[in-house]
């Protein structure tokens, strides 16, 4: 007797250790990918910045303060050719190798600070400003042994810092990547995200209420049935080439829309939900329907009323695990032509854009060394993104929690 | 009715059993009262008739403890229908039983007072009396305990040849007053026993009216109980 | 001589019988099959709007399936088929132009297992009424909340409470919340489907005495598997067994004399 209860002990502890090792294991594959992000990426929200000293009124910046102070601000500084002059006084300042050291990020910064101060014209200011992606990433130990030296040189003087790299979230998609911003990738996702959970969450509700409660048993149901669940094992790619095929070639929708990407992922989104939410109905218990029957509830008010706010925990659960796989998705928008070069951010849901992961896959082919980071970069935004959304959706759901 | 099968709860059963058992004790006990009082009558046995006194105690204790373990049955089985008319039929006969044990115990105080007494006529009446009675008595506690409805409304006819008995004994005896005044007394202690008899009688007949209803759950109409007006 | 008066004998618990009044529902030849299975065999009987009703018998022996039918419960169950007729006021109420859900307004049901809705107790009650729309103004509704609630004996128990969950309640409170949910729509009949069932002995003697009150408002048809409690809260009893309904008459009678073999050995627990 005495043995068997020891056994059983040991059973029970070998178990409790197998749980803690699944989760060790988990825990240390989620802590490496975050880790290595980090690594990686923590340096792309950051750019070196250098210190310039510039005498506007002896430099060959022409500018009239008063156009900086009108509507046309923004159209003179980009016409002024800044970044040459920059690069100018860098040569003075710095030597003949620092002749390229800013690019046209410290030329968007440099219009910026005229356009808020436009009195800078009239005097002599040491400026802070982000150097080039080559030096950028000398400063990061990953530049030519050329813009090392020169990095080095110009921290010998003081003259070097880190800033924080607000840009990089503002900024839309760009060939230098220093310059290089997810904005237009992160509206392009939330568009697109959009017009998935407008399409798919109503959609799919709707289906599994009707599949679960006002649809007949017979065989059709259960084909429906069937190839609901299978539909949502369909690799994703094959929605890309079902959105090409229909909405592109047969509907003409405007191509690498948010629409489209909408459209499409919002066919791959709903037959979670669908599935979700006829598990979540089918937990309802009975008794509560039949108390909603007893006191003469018509069946629609015994679902409405009753059932699907029960229900709601569980198809929001569907809804977010649905959402979170739409949100990472890259195949299928590939396949819709959501992979163009798009320089500004969307306008509408019709503006051509690209998502996240796209632009992230995009990037991580890109030659220039300083793409290496601003990818990692991306990686870390859509994480933080995805939990975010994911935050708010379990908010939710726990607010809709109801105990019976 | 006839029960068919037996309780799904045994114990209801063996309560019930026990119960009818007392019935039959006591039933028994009150019979072989009455029988020792006839032949103690007879053989002017004053000794028996002694005994007969004493052992009356016994049918008082058992119609306690037949009242006990019915009031239990009710409070702790919470018999219905005809398992219900059973118990309340057991409560009222044990009561009726030891009435006539006590008819019995009335007779065999009577017996030393008659020890002198000659062989007279009404004398030799009282034993077929007697044992008309006490088999009404037996025949009913049988039909009781085996809810025979038709063995109760058997029961009840005799009771006539009980009272015809009795008016032919009392008739004789008013006679032999009136002939022998010395005899009056012993005379009227004859006619108390033979009322005594006939009582035990009338009290069978209720408990076949008892018994009827128990196992029917009617009461038995004005025709059944042929009493006479 | 004068003739001894035979003294009129009141049955215990009856109420004056008005004969001339027709019964509330009726139920002529019911059946009901599941599929191929039969449950329920030609069960005919009355319910009259003074008395309570109960039905008692074995596990499976069609008395909830009865009961079910008569608010058109069964409709929920696919496989179920329902012949025969049974009408409410003399209106068939299986015909296609009885609607149902007015069905269940005017036959309310009480569930074994207490079901409040997880909405607060004036919510609970007030459901009902809402979607009949029983009530023009809030005032209005808080009357029928309070009146179903006193009538159901738990107003004084949870009038400070009433924004409270209803399923925070102890069992015997839930289902006097249910029943006072059923009395809110006011109904004309009630129907309880063991209602006491997964109550203690002090909750279920309230819900006892409640169905005592309420008596002469509603015809009351209870389901229980319990005898004493059919014994103590009707003035009818039907006894059904494997699908038919085997004995129906005075409560009274049926516990102390039944006529049929079959219910005489239920009741006295010869069930083998």
């Amino acid at each position: 007797m005495e043995k068997r209860v020891r056994r059983r002990y040991a059973a029970e502890r070998r178990f409790r250790l197998l749980g803690l090792l699944a989760i060790g294991l988990s825990v240390a594959f989620l802590a490496f990918l975050l880790i290595n992000m980090a690594a990686k990426g923590l340096g792309g929200f950051t750019q070196t910045e250098a210190k310039l000293t510039i005498d506007f009124p002896r430099s060959d910046i022409i500018l009239d303060p008063a156009t900086l102070k009108g509507p046309e601000a923004k159209r003179a500084v980009a016409s002024a050719d800044l970044e040459g002059s920059l690069n100018a006084s860098a040569l003075r300042q710095y030597g003949a190798d620092a002749s390229d050291l800013f690019g046209p990020a410290a030329a968007r910064q440099l219009g910026r600070d005229l356009i808020s101060d436009p009195s800078l014209l009239s005097r002599r200011a040491d400026l802070w400003l982000p150097v080039a992606s080559a030096y950028d990433v000398a400063a990061k130990d990953q530049g030519s042994a050329k813009a090392e030296q020169v990095i080095a040189a110009i921290g010998a003087k003081g003259a070097l810092q880190r800033g924080f790299n607000a840009d990089f979230l503002v900024a839309s998609d760009a060939t230098d990547s220093g310059v290089v911003g997810v904005w237009g990738a992160l509206k392009g996702s939330f568009l697109t995200i959009l017009v998935t959970i407008l399409l798919a969450f109503p959609v799919g509700v709707l289906a599994a209420v009707y599949l679960e409660e006002f649809a007949p048993r017979n065989r059709w149901t259960d084909l429906i049935e069937v190839s609901i669940n299978n539909l949502a094992a369909v690799p994703s790619i094959i929605f890309g080439l079902l959105g090409l095929a229909v909405f592109l070639n047969f509907m003409h929708l405007p191509r690498s829309a948010p629409l489209v990407g909408g459209l499409t992922l919002a066919l791959m989104t709903m037959p979670v939900i669908v599935i979700a939410g006829r598990n979540a109905i089918k937990s309802v218990p009975p008794s509560i329907r039949d108390a909603a029957l007893g006191v003469g509830a018509s069946k629609m008010q015994v679902v409405f009323h009753h059932v699907l706010p029960l229900a709601l925990p569980g198809i929001l659960t569907g809804t977010i695990i649905g959402m979170a796989r739409a949100l990472g998705e890259t195949a299928p928008l590939l396949m819709i032509g959501m992979r163009a070069f798009i320089a500004n951010p969307p306008q509408g849901i019709a503006d051509p854009a690209t998502v996240l992961p796209v632009q992230i896959f995009l990037w991580s082919d890109e030659v220039g060394r300083g793409f290496v980071e601003k990818t990692s970069a991306a990686i870390i935004v859509l994480l933080v993104f995805m939990l975010l959304m994911n935050g708010i959706a379990i908010y939710l759901r726990n607010r809709f929690e109801r105990r019976w | 009715m006839a029960t068919s099968s037996g309780h799904t709860l045994k114990a209801f059963d063996d309560d019930l059993d026990r119960l009818r058992a007392l019935i039959s004790e006591m039933g028994g006990l009150a019979e072989h009262a009455i029988r020792e009082a006839m032949r103690c009558l007879q053989q002017r046995d004053v000794q028996g008739a002694a005994l007969i006194v004493e052992n009356d105690a016994k049918l008082d204790a058992l119609e306690v403890e037949t009242e006990r373990r019915a009031v239990q049955l009710i409070a702790l089985r919470a018999p219905m229908a005809g398992d219900l008319r059973d118990v309340v039929a057991a409560l009222k006969i044990s009561g009726v039983v030891e009435r006539i044990g006590d008819y019995a115990k009335n007779i065999a105080k009577r017996v030393p007072l008659l020890e002198t007494m000659g062989n007279i006529e009404p004398l030799s009446l009282l034993p077929e009396m007697a044992r008309i009675a006490t088999e009404m008595v037996h025949d009913v506690l049988t039909a009781f305990v085996e809810r025979d409805a038709d063995a109760a409304l058997r029961v009840m006819e005799r009771d006539n040849a009980v009272d015809d008995f009795y008016d032919s004994i009392f008739r004789t005896l008013l006679t032999h007053m009136m002939e022998d005044p010395q005899s009056i007394g012993q005379s009227a202690h004859l006619l108390f026993i033979a009322k005594n008899i006939e009582r035990a009688g009338d009290h069978a007949t209720n408990i076949a009216e008892m018994v009827y209803y128990a196992a029917t759950g009617q009461h038995m109409t004005e025709a059944q109980t042929g009493k006479k007006p | 001589m004068n003739e001894i008066p035979t003294p009129i004998l009141a049955d215990i618990d009856e109420p004056p019988a008005d004969v001339n009044r027709a019964p509330k529902m009726s139920a002529r030849d019911v059946s009901v099959f599941y599929g191929d299975k039969q449950a329920l065999k030609d069960v005919s009987i009355d319910i009259r709007d003074d008395r309570v009703t109960a039905f008692i018998g074995p596990s499976g022996c069609g008395k909830s399936t009865f009961l079910r039918c008569l608010n058109r419960m069964n409709d929920t169950i696919p496989s179920a088929r329902v012949t025969g007729d049974i009408s409410l006021d003399g209106q068939d109420i299986y015909h296609s132009n009885m609607d149902v859900v007015q069905l269940r307004a005017r036959v309310g049901m009480v569930f074994q297992k207490p079901n409040p809705f997880p909405k607060s107790i004036y919510d609970n009650v007030a459901y009902g009424p809402k979607i009949h729309g029983l009530a023009t103004s809030k005032t209005e509704m808080d009357g029928i909340v309070e009146k179903s609630l006193k009538r159901a004996g738990l107003w004084d128990e949870v009038k400070d409470r009433l924004s409270e969950s209803g399923t925070a309640l102890s069992g015997g409170q839930q289902q006097r919340l249910c029943i006072a949910r059923a009395i809110a729509v006011d109904p004309e009949v009630i129907l309880m489907d063991e209602p006491c069932s997964a109550l203690d002995p002090i909750a279920t003697a309230k819900i006892e005495e409640l169905i005592h009150e309420l008596r002469g408002r509603y015809a009351i048809a209870i389901v229980t598997h319990n005898m004493q409690q059919a014994a103590r809260v009707s003035q009818r009893t039907a006894f059904f067994h494997l699908g038919e309904m085997v004995e129906y008459g005075k409560t009274s009678e049926i516990f102390t004399n039944p006529r049929e073999r079959r219910t005489q050995d239920y009741i006295t627990g010869r069930y083998g």
